[in-house]
């Protein structure tokens, strides 16, 4: 069964955090995967995106210098002997 | 796990983020440096992050970041788990950095800091690539659809040069953007944590990491389909 309102390629490319984020309504995530069944452009967009999202977790957030780590722990014991 | 890291009898019961949660609580009220170490690891760079929105430069962010490692200990025996150990510990980060800001006489209206409003209502995509409304057959349907990124090499796909695009385009994005894409895709953060520590709604969270997700993929897609 299809829906009756179809979605454009438009209101799919504004859709696709709600969609990954699993927030559509029922109704609306099945027109979102009816669109993307039907339309190979939609789903290299979707695809993209979810690469994208790999990419960015790909990056690691800063090192820390080991003269910080050293006064933090500093801090740690002094904060156990009280 | 010992039996000192078993978890408080008024634990609330739950899933297995809150069960480690409270061995480390645990473990960290024993006095276990093995565990702040690890504390430490995971979020220190990511309260520097998140201090920057509010002070002027990095190292006052990092002074923050050290002030609210003291507050946390300080308050440690009185967590009583209402909220989970990293929300507690990033309002005692915000906090240190809000105080630090206004000593620092900044100015920042930071009920608008993540106001969507605040942000040019600029589409996610060119509205050249879809078709115009009117169009007889395929309104708003592509007009440049996206090229696949199968025949990419997977070498070029991971390399260095690949991820310094992505972090150069994560730069350039608004802070509220930047703020949440980080959190949420490299920091990992849940977008029930993000709004929590970020004090925003949920869809508003949601606008801002759609904006940057899409702007991402924009950037490397300009990258990806250079020949």
């Amino acid at each position: 069964m299809t829906t009756e309102n179809p979605l454009t390629c438009k209101e799919l490319a504004d859709l696709v955090t709600e969609y990954l984020e699993g927030k559509l309504s029922p109704a609306d995530q099945q027109r979102f995967e009816e669109h993307m069944d039907m339309c190979p452009p939609c789903r290299i967009y979707v695809d993209q995106i979810n690469q994208t999202i790999t990419l960015t977790g790909a990056l690691k957030e800063d090192d820390i210098p080991v003269h910080i780590q050293d006064a933090l722990l500093d801090a740690f014991r002094a904060w156990k002997r009280v | 796990m010992s039996e000192a890291a078993q978890p408080d009898a008024n634990r609330p019961t739950g899933s297995g983020a809150q069960t480690d949660e409270w061995a480390m609580i645990a473990a960290l009220r024993n006095g276990e440096e093995a565990a702040f170490t690890a504390l430490v690891n995971r979020y220190h760079a990511t309260m520097i992050r998140l201090a920057m929105i509010y002070v002027s430069d990095r190292s006052v962010a990092e002074e923050v970041a050290q002030e609210a490692w003291m507050g946390i200990l300080r308050s440690l025996d009185n967590f009583e788990g209402r909220s989970s150990l990293k929300t507690w510990m990033f309002r005692i980060l915000t906090n240190r950095a809000k105080t630090r800001a206004t000593r620092e006489g900044r100015s920042i209206a930071f009920s608008d800091l993540w106001s969507i409003d605040q942000e040019p209502d600029e589409p996610v995509l060119e509205p050249e690539r879809f078709l115009p409304s009117d169009h007889a057959q395929w309104p708003h349907h592509w007009a440049t659809p996206p090229q696949s990124w199968a025949a990419v090499p997977e070498e070029r796909m991971l390399s260095q040069e690949t991820r310094a695009l992505v972090q150069g385009a994560i730069n350039t994005l608004p802070m509220s953007q930047r703020m949440v894409i980080s959190l949420r895709d490299i920091a990992g953060w849940t977008s029930e944590e993000v709004c929590n520590v970020l004090n925003i709604t949920e869809s508003n969270q949601r606008v801002l990491l759609h904006r940057a997700r899409a702007k991402v993929r924009r950037a490397l897609e300009r990258y990806l389909n250079e020949a």
